[in-house]
């Protein structure tokens, strides 16, 4: 008996938490989807329309924002496999001087991370003449604390049995990273790309300092200057244009749902 | 100094919040209950969401007279707040913005702790006769201190790192009410041009995140149990 009230209480907690947590989202898609007089009174009968969407592509240039997002998550993407990659493979396989003090000086970037030295960013990217620029956005996030911890754990758990078998055959250092590690590690590879590419396609404070230009904006940056409120763009049109930026991950997580929760998991565990 | 004090209001106010909600969910999708998988979405997703897209979706449910907030207190027949514009409640909305958007991630991390809690043990303090309350405290709770260590950090660093929702909900407003730190060293570099004074608040920065991190830590780990 008391268990079955009990099942009930926590039902119904559920229930209510889950309701309050999908409010608000819920309540964008409804205006998004609706005319603006909707906007602000909620009717089931009020007609369904695609109207706000088709507006606010060609209110602002979207596609080029979308280009450009796309552009700069590969160059982050493809910089940071490959040097973090490295740099773990060099912490796992060679003992040299001070291997340890470097370590330790690269993991106090997991709490400085590149978004506290905005200022900092900024100076040394005028200097060089790189502000404005995708490769100027790129800049900062090229290597990650993150992913060289997280791929020097991995690459620790691969047995050092299988690594010495390549090296009697006679393999290249090189060869041994190809075809021993990476294979061995891609689940971890994989956590590593989805977590990286949601962060990417969601960064928005070092992209709105470095870019002036519409042609270098990416889709974030793009929004914020869209749904200026002052500016009288109706709600509806700022709601539409919000979901459209944001679509691609969020169909993705639908689609991926259990894959990106495991992953997001394994990418956790330290 | 009014920055300083609401960054820490904010620190204090959601890492807590937010882990303690992010534990309560990982807890109810991990019973068995009906619709789980629907509530791990509704939970997961607004951690997808790019925290400008979060911005603009809360700034709408915050708009006086229009927003849903306003007309859900129009029902209980209260007068309708203007949230973001008042000095005495802009910084408290904010951090319910970052609450909903970070307790869905921090949820995965212990959804991943508590499957990995032994049921021998649950089961060996149920035949014990321990109440399902007490298996929480003294056994499940105890194994999730690693994850909370890793959660806490987390936040630490979220709660400095993003202002996204600052930027495009109150530009810090009213009055500085709702400006942290992060959000002050970006006006007052970016807008108003001081870099050797945003250079400074930097080093600040970064100086209070070193040492939080040092004594979150230490806190934490002095009362960890380990198997």
């Amino acid at each position: 008996m008391k268990q079955g009230l009990d099942r009930i209480l926590f039902s119904t907690l559920a229930i209510v938490l889950a309701a309050i947590w999908a409010l608000p989202f819920a309540y964008s898609v409804w205006t998004a989807f609706h005319e603006e007089k909707y906007s602000a009174n909620f009717q089931l009968s009020a007609p369904w329309t695609l109207e706000n969407f088709i507006v606010a592509w060609q209110a602002a240039p979207f596609s080029l924002y979308f280009a450009n997002t796309i552009i700069l998550i590969t160059i982050v993407l493809i910089a940071n496999l490959v040097l973090c990659t490295l740099v773990a493979y060099a912490f796992v396989r060679y003992k040299f001087r001070w291997a340890g003090f470097l370590f330790a000086f690269i993991m106090v970037q997991l709490l400085i991370s590149p978004e506290i030295l905005i200022v900092e960013n900024y100076l040394t990217l005028s200097r060089v003449g790189l502000t404005d620029t995708i490769i100027g956005i790129a800049l900062p996030y090229l290597t990650s604390a993150f992913g060289i911890f997280l791929l020097r754990q991995t690459f620790l758990t691969v047995p050092k049995s299988l690594d010495e078998a390549a090296q009697i055959e006679g393999a290249s250092t090189w060869r041994i990273l190809w075809n021993v590690y990476v294979p061995l590690s891609w689940p971890v590879y994989l956590a590593y790309s989805l977590v990286s590419v949601s962060f990417h396609w969601n960064n928005f404070l070092w992209p709105l300092i470095i870019t002036n230009s519409p042609e270098v904006r990416p889709l974030t940056v793009g929004l914020s200057v869209f749904a200026t409120v002052d500016s009288g763009v109706e709600w509806s049109l700022v709601n539409a244009a919000t979901l459209m930026t944001t679509a691609p991950l969020i169909i993705a997580f639908i689609i991926f749902q259990r894959q990106f929760v495991a992953n997001f998991m394994r990418a956790g565990i330290k | 100094m009014q920055v300083l004090f609401n960054s820490t209001i904010y620190a204090i106010g959601t890492i807590p919040l937010a882990i303690g909600l992010a534990i309560g969910m990982a807890l109810l999708v991990n019973s068995r209950l009906p619709g789980t998988a629907l509530m791990r979405l509704s939970f997961f997703m607004p951690t997808m969401l790019p925290m400008i897209a979060v911005a603009n979706i809360w700034l709408f449910f915050y708009a006086p007279g229009i927003g849903l907030a306003s007309q859900i207190l129009e029902i209980f027949g209260l007068p309708s707040i203007n949230f973001l514009g008042r000095t005495d409640t802009s910084l408290a909305s904010m951090m319910f913005v970052a609450v909903w958007k970070e307790a869905g991630l921090f949820m995965i991390f212990y959804l991943a702790a508590l499957q990995a809690v032994p049921t021998n043990l649950k089961d060996a303090a149920r035949l014990e006769g321990a109440s399902s309350g007490r298996v929480f405290l003294d056994i499940v709770l105890p194994l999730l201190r690693p994850t909370t260590i890793f959660v806490a950090v987390n936040a630490l660093i979220n709660a400095f790192r993003l202002v996204d929702h600052v930027i495009v909900m109150t530009e810090g407003g009213p009055n500085n009410s709702s400006s942290l730190l992060l959000y002050y060293i970006y006006e007052v570099t970016f807008r108003q041009r001081d870099f050797a004074y945003g250079a400074t608040l930097t080093v600040l920065m970064v100086f209070t995140l070193g040492l939080l991190a040092i004594a979150q830590f230490w806190l934490l780990n002095r009362k960890a149990h380990y198997q």
